[in-house]
């Protein structure tokens, strides 16, 4: 059966609650922020916004359910969604399907994370259940360990060097610099880059996202809405989502987009080249070259050309992560993957500032998470069209 | 890599490193793998529907949805797929030891899996798994090379999980057990740095020019029944005890009603109170020593008897000190365990000592007892069962507990 | 009349009577008495703390003591040994309190003890009467060996057939009991009988004799080379166990300052 289209259901408001490298207020606090710039940006109250689909790794005790009272919403849409670097994905489907349907209004879409001295640490020995089981008692805490199996196997199946990944680094360093909410202030040489420390290889201390505090946000609501609140609004023209595909292949060498890129395009109306900024979800760089490949912009095994071929700035050829990305601009844990999509919604609609790409009018966002066990099992992706696209 | 070399005196300005532990936090299903690493068996959890192993233990078969999910030994045969080294682990137990080899493997059983990985392993290479305990008693997979015949101690992730007595001292509690000689020859052959026997009621006979003529050994006095003689020898050995071997026992028959309290109190005093004062005195030192360098405490050995697990009504009373000797153990191995220390129950059919001279054939001799201590402190196992009698029980007891309490009544 | 006892007090008080101690330190690594496995065997001396200034007990000092009725410095009482089983006042709850004081005859026998297998005989005692008088009736006979200066393994001094020390044969024994009415017999060693004597006729002729007659032992005597061949009183009073066979004790001699 056809998917049927997200018609007048629109994203608007981007927010970004600028990130600290560590921070001492609460969850709460970084979500209370979000919502007070949401309920700004779009001139209505907070009491207005009659859905909430929260993301967080670090809100507990508390899930979405709790927050409604600490923030005195009152929503009839209410979705908590810890899914890391596919939650924003995920929340925005869900919410949109919801305002289509008329289940609510105005959905208040927000990844809020602190990040204190010991929060990353806390988070690892909670992770999962498998990973408690069958990874962190193998030195492999955190993804870094993880990621270099499936990178060093990535590199040994494609020919992808660590020059490629140097560039896209060096590329999102350039981009980021633009961008005055990036934690990353320093240029990055592609000599910096090859020259950095091991952490496990053949991830080097470039390859690895800072963790921080932070919040992304959006609203979606329908198109009359954000036009009677005067708001520049992108439509989402197309959306994916898949867990745990291709279980078979023994080490990850393509997400779930591989499987369900040709729906994603069509249901769109587009294909690759008529995208106008791509932000793929780059917790590592070799992860960005598997969504190139599994996202259509090149064959599969062939993104190291593809890097080599391309300018990933943003004003290259191929504008990639232009807010800098999470290598540059860090990564507040499950605002991760809201962050494309923010950032998307600020091109398509003219609002990046120093990082705008002219004329962008098609943006793609990609999500991908959970590193359960051996594997990233969360993919996704959306296609944001502006004014006239 | 180099062979280990015996450890170079400490350096008094320098700190004992405390013992740091690896993740030890497990789900209840995955305990199924202590299990079999505690006896040193290679087993997976596999499908009891449709016969398809999987890693790690899940709830439900990913197959079959079948919840009847049973532990199998199975091929320990895998390829590595991808490896690396950890740098910069996360962990301070893994960060102290970094650099940290670890692999992903497409085991010959099907599932693939994260392991600790040898040296020499690298993606295409074959390797061989083994259910291991870590530091922190839990159980971990260890991909070691294929072939026989490397020695598996020049791997310091290896000897992390094991608790070898290459250049370890080693204490046997008493110099008089029917093991000890065997014991000491065997500790020495595997490369012991020092073998002391506690020689209780000193003032007795001993022949202790045998023993003492190995390299290594001595024979010092030790009344694991007196305070005073626990915690002198502590004083003198405490910080240089990194393998205790406790062969103290007191075998007298009688039935629960016919047997003598006096035996079997002496019984519960040798087999129970004894080692409990020893380990009051000793095992916190070796706690605190748990991460002493590649050969700082790692174990604590029981020779226990199978009547622990199954008794005899025939040696009512010592069957209830080994039954009472075995369940302290667990405790005192809940505590060793905060230092990595390890726990090792031998569980023996009848040996050849004197109180068995009657009982039939097959008997554990010390040979056999001192091969099986060698082999599971190398292996670092928690659980061996020494003999065919015990082996015969252990599988006894397996199958039905009830028939093997009534078939003890035969003897 | 002048109370006997201020005299003895004002001795004791001027140091004209000397007080020696005879006793061997109760410790958990005294030998005792070694049987083939398959007897019973006594428990030995352990001494556990209940406390030393500590969370136990912050302000106070003690151990719980236990011990086989025949450790360490310890009296026999008759029924001891199967001979003496029938006889009246046999235990040591119930033996005759005066008998707890009484003189001490001292034989020397510290050169010919060099000998771990040494026995004494009538004609050894004997000799010792033509020197220092008939053994009085109702007095205890000790035998001097110097073996309590030994140290534990020379001191328990087994071999593969048995403890080698010396003791009494079964002559002397019948002989003291019935010739001399002693009122016990002591010594260094473990046991009032050789560590041979279970070979001797009858086995144990010290238990046999002593016992049957309603007689005392004392073994690991110590200090017994400080006592003059005559003239000493022994203060030997075991603990009052209900029913007991014997008991560790502290044994004091009494004896009459030298010059």
């Amino acid at each position: 059966m056809a998917r049927r289209g997200y018609e007048d259901v629109v994203l608007t408001v981007p927010v970004t609650v600028p990130y600290q490298r560590y921070s001492v207020e609460s969850t709460a606090w970084w979500a209370g922020r979000a919502l007070a710039a949401l309920a700004a940006g779009a001139g209505m109250s907070h009491r207005d916004f009659d859905g909430f689909s929260f993301a967080s790794f670090s809100a507990a005790p508390d899930s979405a359910i709790g927050l409604t009272q600490h923030f005195g919403l009152s929503p009839r849409f209410l979705d908590f969604v810890p899914l890391g670097g596919v939650a924003g994905v995920v929340s925005l489907r869900r919410a949109a399907r919801a305002v289509q349907m008329g289940d609510a209004d105005v959905v208040a879409c927000v990844a809020a994370e602190t990040n204190g001295v010991h929060t990353f640490r806390y988070g690892l020995e909670n992770f999962s259940r498998f990973s408690q089981d069958a990874v962190y008692p193998y030195g492999a805490g955190g993804p870094n360990v993880s990621f270099a199996l499936i990178c060093q196997n990535y590199m040994a199946q494609t020919g992808a060097t660590r020059e490629d990944f140097g560039k896209l680094c060096v590329a999102m360093r350039d981009n980021a610099l633009k961008n005055p909410n990036a934690l990353m202030k320093k240029p990055l040489t592609l000599a910096q880059y090859l020259e950095a420390r091991a952490i496990a290889p053949p991830i080097h201390l470039f390859d690895c996202v800072m963790p921080c505090a932070g919040a992304e946000a959006f609203l979606v609501m329908r198109e009359a809405t954000a036009k009677a609140q005067g708001l520049p609004y992108a439509h989402l023209l197309g959306s994916i989502e898949r867990h745990n595909a291709f279980a078979e292949d023994p080490v990850q060498m393509r997400g779930g987009w591989a499987k369900d890129m040709p729906e994603l395009y069509a249901m769109a109306g587009t294909t690759p080249t008529g995208i106008d900024v791509v932000n793929t979800y780059d917790d590592y760089p070799f992860v960005c070259m598997m969504q190139f490949e599994d996202l259509g912009f090149c064959k599969k095994g062939e993104a190291s050309d593809f890097v080599q071929a391309h300018d990933f700035t943003i004003a290259g050829d191929f504008p990639h992560n232009t807010c800098g990305g999470q290598l540059s601009a860090g990564q507040a844990g499950c605002g991760g993957g809201h962050m494309g999509i923010v950032e998307v919604l600020r091109q398509v609609t003219g609002q990046a500032g120093p990082t705008q790409v002219s004329g962008a009018k098609r943006g793609l966002a990609s999500g991908f998470g959970m590193i359960n066990f051996d594997r990233g099992l969360g993919s996704g992706a959306v296609i944001l069209g502006g004014e006239g696209a | 890599m180099a062979p280990l070399q015996p450890p170079r005196r400490k350096d008094p300005l320098k700190r004992t490193r405390l013992p740091l532990l690896p993740p030890g936090q497990r789900s209840r299903a995955a305990h199924h793998l202590t299990a079999a690493a505690a006896e040193g068996r290679f087993a997976l959890p596999r499908c009891a529907a449709c016969g398809t192993f999987h890693f790690p233990v899940r709830e439900a078969c990913p197959d079959c949805l079948s919840a009847r999910i049973e532990m199998v030994e199975a091929p320990a045969g895998a390829t590595v797929l991808s490896q690396t080294t950890a740098e910069v682990p996360a962990d301070n137990y893994f960060r102290e030891r970094a650099p940290w080899r670890v692999g992903l493997v497409k085991m010959d059983a099907g599932p693939t899996a994260l392991v600790h990985l040898h040296p020499e392993g690298i993606a295409g290479s074959r390797v061989r798994l083994a259910l291991m305990l870590d530091r922190a008693g839990q159980a971990v997979l260890y991909a070691g090379p294929e072939q026989k015949g490397a020695d598996p101690m020049t791997d310091p992730q290896w000897r992390e999980m094991t608790a070898d007595p290459l250049h370890r001292r080693v204490l046997i509690t008493d110099a008089r057990s029917f093991a000890a000689p065997a014991l000491a020859k065997a500790l020495v052959a595997a490369g012991a740095r020092e073998v002391r026997l506690g020689l209780p009621e000193a003032w007795k006979p001993f022949a202790a020019e045998k023993l003492t003529a190995l390299p290594g050994v001595s024979v010092v006095p030790l009344d694991l029944g007196s305070e005073r003689s626990v915690a002198d020898h502590v004083r003198d050995y405490g910080g240089k005890t990194e393998i205790v071997i406790n062969t103290a026992d007191h075998m007298r028959p009688g039935g629960a009603l016919g047997g003598s309290l006096t035996a079997t109190r002496d019984a519960m005093e040798a087999v129970v109170f004894d080692p409990m004062r020893l380990a009051q005195a000793l095992a916190p030192a070796m706690i605190g020593r748990g991460a002493d360098g590649p050969t700082g405490a790692a174990a604590w050995v029981n020779l226990l008897s199978v009547h622990a697990l199954a008794p005899s009504p025939a040696l009512a009373g010592w069957s209830a000190a080994q039954a009472a000797a075995l369940a302290w153990s667990h405790s005192l191995r809940a505590d060793l365990a905060q230092g990595g220390v390890k726990l090792l129950n031998l569980f023996c059919g009848p040996t050849d000592s004197d109180w068995f001279q009657t009982w039939p054939q097959p008997k554990v001799g010390g040979a056999a007892v001192a091969s099986a201590a060698v082999s599971g402190l190398k292996r670092g196992l928690e659980e061996m069962f020494v003999g065919d009698v015990a082996k015969d029980i252990q599988a006894r007891l397996a199958a039905n507990p009830k028939a093997v309490e009534r078939e003890m009544r035969q003897g | 009349m002048t109370n006997p006892l201020t005299l003895l007090v004002s001795a004791l008080g001027s140091g004209v009577v000397e007080v020696v101690d005879l006793t061997q330190t109760l410790r958990e690594d005294s030998p005792t008495i070694v049987l083939p496995p398959e007897f019973g065997a006594s428990a030995p001396v352990r001494i556990e703390r209940i406390s030393r200034y500590d969370a136990n007990g912050p302000a106070w000092y003690w151990n719980n003591l236990s011990f086989g009725e025949h450790t360490g410095t310890h009296f026999d009482a008759p029924v001891h040994w199967f001979t003496g089983r029938d006889l009246p006042l046999n235990t040591v709850d119930t033996l005759p309190v005066a008998d707890m004081i009484a003189p001490a005859c001292v034989i020397d026998c510290s050169v010919e003890s060099a000998d771990p297998d040494f026995l004494l005989t009538i004609a050894h005692v004997e000799a010792w009467e033509a020197k220092h008088g008939r053994i009085p009736a109702r007095a205890w006979v000790l035998m001097r060996s110097d073996w309590s200066k030994r140290q534990g393994a020379a001191y328990a001094n087994l071999r593969d057939d048995g403890a080698h020390t010396p003791g009494p044969d079964a002559a002397v024994m019948r002989w003291l009991v019935e010739e001399r009415g002693i009122l016990g017999f002591g010594t260094e060693t473990i046991g009032t009988d050789a560590g041979q004597g279970g070979h001797l006729t009858p086995p144990y002729p010290a238990h046999h004799y002593l016992h049957g007659a309603g007689r005392y032992g004392l073994q690991c005597l110590a200090a017994l080379d400080r006592l003059p061949p005559t003239g000493a009183v022994i203060l030997a009073a075991p603990l009052k166990v209900h029913e007991g066979s014997g008991s560790p004790l502290r044994v004091l001699a009494l004896i009459p300052k030298e010059g």
